[in-house]
């Protein structure tokens, strides 16, 4: 597998929501807002970046036995960090984001990929699969906030187009299942085609 | 790829070590990086919000007064030995008074976290305007307490003569539709923000 397509697995065909179905909890809970899921996918991304670049250079050094617990601390470390720094510089995001950004350390995604796959690979392809599948994610969000916004809210990042009331339920928790229910069916059926 | 580390006793606790060490000095050193400009940030929005809700002025009372007041009766009590205290920002222009902003807050709202509410109030008490600075309200329900529809209708009344609760509860607040819990949370911590304006004045405070 070259580089490129290490990359681009992510979006479509190994896609974290879509396809693996993982890191289900922050994708239903945080895409109320188009603006929302890119800022989760963007936070997510940068975890997933760099603790791949970390548990890759560390794993020669890490016993088996006490692996988990090593990714975690490491894994919490990035996600305080951005914790502190979106607090600092996007208190507004902090703020709708909530208890999430704090939850991207029990994220599968994250952990999955430091097991899967950054303990097994090289510095390189790690750090490649960490962006490609952390922009993926924040693809699937973006895409799944923006549609959930569109329809229940009648804007898509904040800038309304559409005036009188929208159907309510896609901002409300069962639209986040129903859409992305469709859009589960709708990557499948093009993933069948391809 | 280099040999692994085998999994004996030592190892293990070596490395767990090494690893906690190495995370804690890092995160250590990121929260006194961003430790102004968190505090900055949450002074900023603070004062983003004054400025909405009062009139133009040009210099802000720096020290902010705590009032406190008995709590509202039939309210359970929160703990405070039966007082709210409600911080108090004094705006001034050329020297005078122009308004008073008071950060508010109410526990009832649907969900648990306390919403809070920046009011300006006039030196004659009428509400000049208000800001949602806090709420974890449902989406496109209970959040319209943060849009101009509902919070429009708290400009430039008195709550001397505005019943500050929602129509069905007998005042004169259009609760938001199908969010009568979050409307009486922004009523009740607008009648305890103007509870602590009316003793507030009452010492000479808004002179």
């Amino acid at each position: 597998m070259n580089q490129w397509q290490n990359f681009t697995k992510g979006f479509i065909k190994e896609n974290a929501v879509f396809v693996l179905l993982l890191g289900l909890c922050p994708t239903l809970a945080v895409t109320s807002s188009a603006i929302n899921g890119l800022g989760m996918g963007l936070a997510t991304t940068f975890v997933l970046v760099a603790s791949n670049m970390v548990v890759t250079s560390v794993k020669s050094f890490i016993p088996d036995k006490v692996r988990i617990p090593s990714f975690i601390v490491i894994i919490a470390s990035f996600v305080t960090i951005v914790e502190l720094v979106m607090q600092a510089y996007t208190p507004a995001l902090f703020d709708t984001l909530g208890i999430f950004i704090p939850l991207i350390v029990v994220n599968c995604l994250v952990l999955g990929r430091a097991e899967g796959f950054a303990s097994k690979q090289s510095f390189l392809s790690s750090m490649i699969d960490g962006l490609g599948m952390g922009l993926g994610f924040t693809f699937a969000l973006t895409l799944l906030g923006s549609v959930r916004e569109m329809l229940g809210n009648g804007s898509i990042f904040d800038v309304k187009f559409a005036t009188g009331d929208a159907i309510l339920i896609f901002i409300l928790q069962p639209g986040a299942f129903i859409v992305l229910g469709y859009l589960i069916a709708l990557i499948n059926k093009l993933r069948k085609t391809t | 790829m280099a040999k692994k580390v085998k999994s004996s006793f030592i190892n293990m606790v070596l490395t767990l070590t090494i690893i906690t060490v190495v995370a804690s000095l890092a995160l250590g050193s990121i929260y006194n990086l961003t430790l102004e400009p968190i505090a900055a940030a949450k002074k900023a929005a603070e004062e983003r919000a004054i400025k909405l809700v009062l009139p133009t002025f040009d210099t802000l009372n720096s020290d902010t007064i705590w009032v406190s007041i008995p709590v509202d009766p039939g309210v359970e009590d929160q703990g405070n030995g039966g007082q709210d205290s409600l911080r108090f920002y004094k705006a001034y222009r050329d020297g005078k008074c122009v308004g008073i902003a008071v950060k508010t807050f109410s526990n009832q709202a649907y969900d648990p976290t306390q919403i809070q509410i920046m009011v300006g109030f006039l030196p004659d008490g009428v509400i000049d305007s208000t800001v949602v600075t806090q709420q974890k309200e449902t989406p496109g329900l209970g959040t319209k307490m943060t849009g101009d529809k509902f919070n429009g209708q708290f400009a430039g009344k008195n709550p001397a003569t505005f019943k500050l609760f929602v129509t069905k509860d007998g005042g004169q607040v259009d609760a938001i539709t199908a969010s009568t819990i979050s409307s009486r949370a922004v009523c009740d911590a607008l009648r305890r923000a103007y509870r602590t304006f009316e003793s507030f004045e009452k010492e000479g405070g808004t002179e």
